[in-house]
């Protein structure tokens, strides 16, 4: 029971992310400390397969594997967001600076038109 | 820049008061028409090229524009933003007109809406082809437009008829403003938000579209409209850049 009220809450998070999602010195912060959580809990998992069932149990899943698989949903979703986060942003620069590009190009172009007119 | 509303002076000011500014992408076939067209009532023609495998940067200089090339596709939206701002920093223009590239758009109404602006002294006139005449749209082309116009007047408060319509003028003033976050086709829909929050002084003038095979052929599908709509809600939730 614990678990659905987990999942829901992950999933909610979720697409608050992708919707407000802002590349703070925070999210980073909390991004950081994540990903140090999840490789320690895969260590931990690996050594110790039973205590990992005993937590699924007290969350509310009948075996570990189950409750793995549930986290690698959640973590997933949110790793596919930050990338498409990342992406868009990335891609407002690619246009600026592409556009920069072309109209330094146009510009440079007008300038000489101007000076053969000239002579 | 002084606004004379004498009628004789708008009469004669609009060919070079107002620039044309293009976007264009692979249409070697027809622009060199739709160019010499554009002159015959308008001095500065802007076109941005937005990546075209074919020749019509070479075709749209020799016709007499003034050629912006983007070295990748980047999009329409991207590209009308971009042959906005050469057009507002390259020439002493009071305005800028926004035409497709397709032929389907029409001239006079362009020249007649710059003429509507400098008498009404309004910062944006959009063509709208549901107040005017559309020659050759489809049954179903014309229920999703009709459907779009509703979203549009829900979402950004201005009581439009058309919403995606590509032919507009917008003033110096309304012109650098426009700052799109959606490169793709979405950016119609962004500039009528645009115009609802600065809340810019408009009107909307009939204009003729002619869809010819060509248009069609080269315009966008009509499921696309739900990707319009699925970027302008996630724009809208999103916090301002």
């Amino acid at each position: 029971m614990i678990i659905k009220v987990l999942l829901v809450v992950a999933l909610a998070a979720a697409a608050l992310v992708a919707l407000r999602g802002r590349r703070t010195a925070l999210n980073l912060l909390i991004r950081r400390a994540l990903t140090l959580g999840v490789i320690a809990a895969g260590v931990f998992a690996v050594l110790m397969p039973d205590t990992v069932t005993e937590v699924a149990n007290l969350l509310g899943v009948g075996r570990g594997a189950d409750l793995v698989l549930y986290l690698l949903c959640v973590t997933f979703l949110f790793v596919s967001i930050g990338l498409y986060l990342r992406l868009s942003e990335m891609h407002d620069r690619y246009v600026e600076l592409a556009r920069k590009m072309a109209l330094h190009e146009a510009d440079a172009l007008a300038h000489r038109q101007t000076h053969e007119d000239v002579r | 820049m002084s606004m004379s509303n004498s009628h004789l002076d708008a009469a004669h000011g609009v060919a070079t008061r107002a620039a044309v500014v293009i976007p264009m992408h692979n249409e070697a076939e027809v622009i060199a028409e739709v160019i010499e067209d554009v002159r015959r009532r308008f001095t500065h023609v802007v076109c941005v090229d937005d990546g075209s495998r074919d020749q019509c940067a070479r075709i749209a200089r020799a016709a007499g524009a003034t050629v912006v090339r983007h070295p990748t596709n980047l999009g329409q939206g991207a590209a009308l933003e971009t042959g906005i701002r050469h057009a507002l920093s390259q020439f002493e223009v009071d305005y800028v007109v926004t035409f497709d590239a397709d032929g389907q758009h029409d001239v006079d109404n362009a020249a007649a809406m710059v003429e509507r602006a400098i008498l009404e002294g309004a910062q944006v006139v959009l063509g709208s082809r549901f107040l005017g005449e559309t020659v050759g749209i489809s049954r179903s082309r014309q229920a999703i437009l009709r459907t779009a116009v509703r979203f549009t007047r829900s979402t950004t408060g201005l009581d439009v008829t058309d919403a995606h319509n590509g032919l507009r003028v917008l003033r110096r003033d309304a012109a650098e403003l426009v700052r799109l976050r959606l490169h793709g086709m979405s950016h119609a829909s962004e500039i009528l938000s645009i115009i609802g929050r600065n809340r810019l002084s408009y009107v909307e003038h009939p204009v003729t579209i002619s869809y010819s095979d060509y248009s069609r052929a080269k315009g966008q599908k009509s499921y696309n409209a739900l990707n319009i709509i699925f970027d302008l809600m996630v724009n809208r939730l999103r916090p301002a850049a």
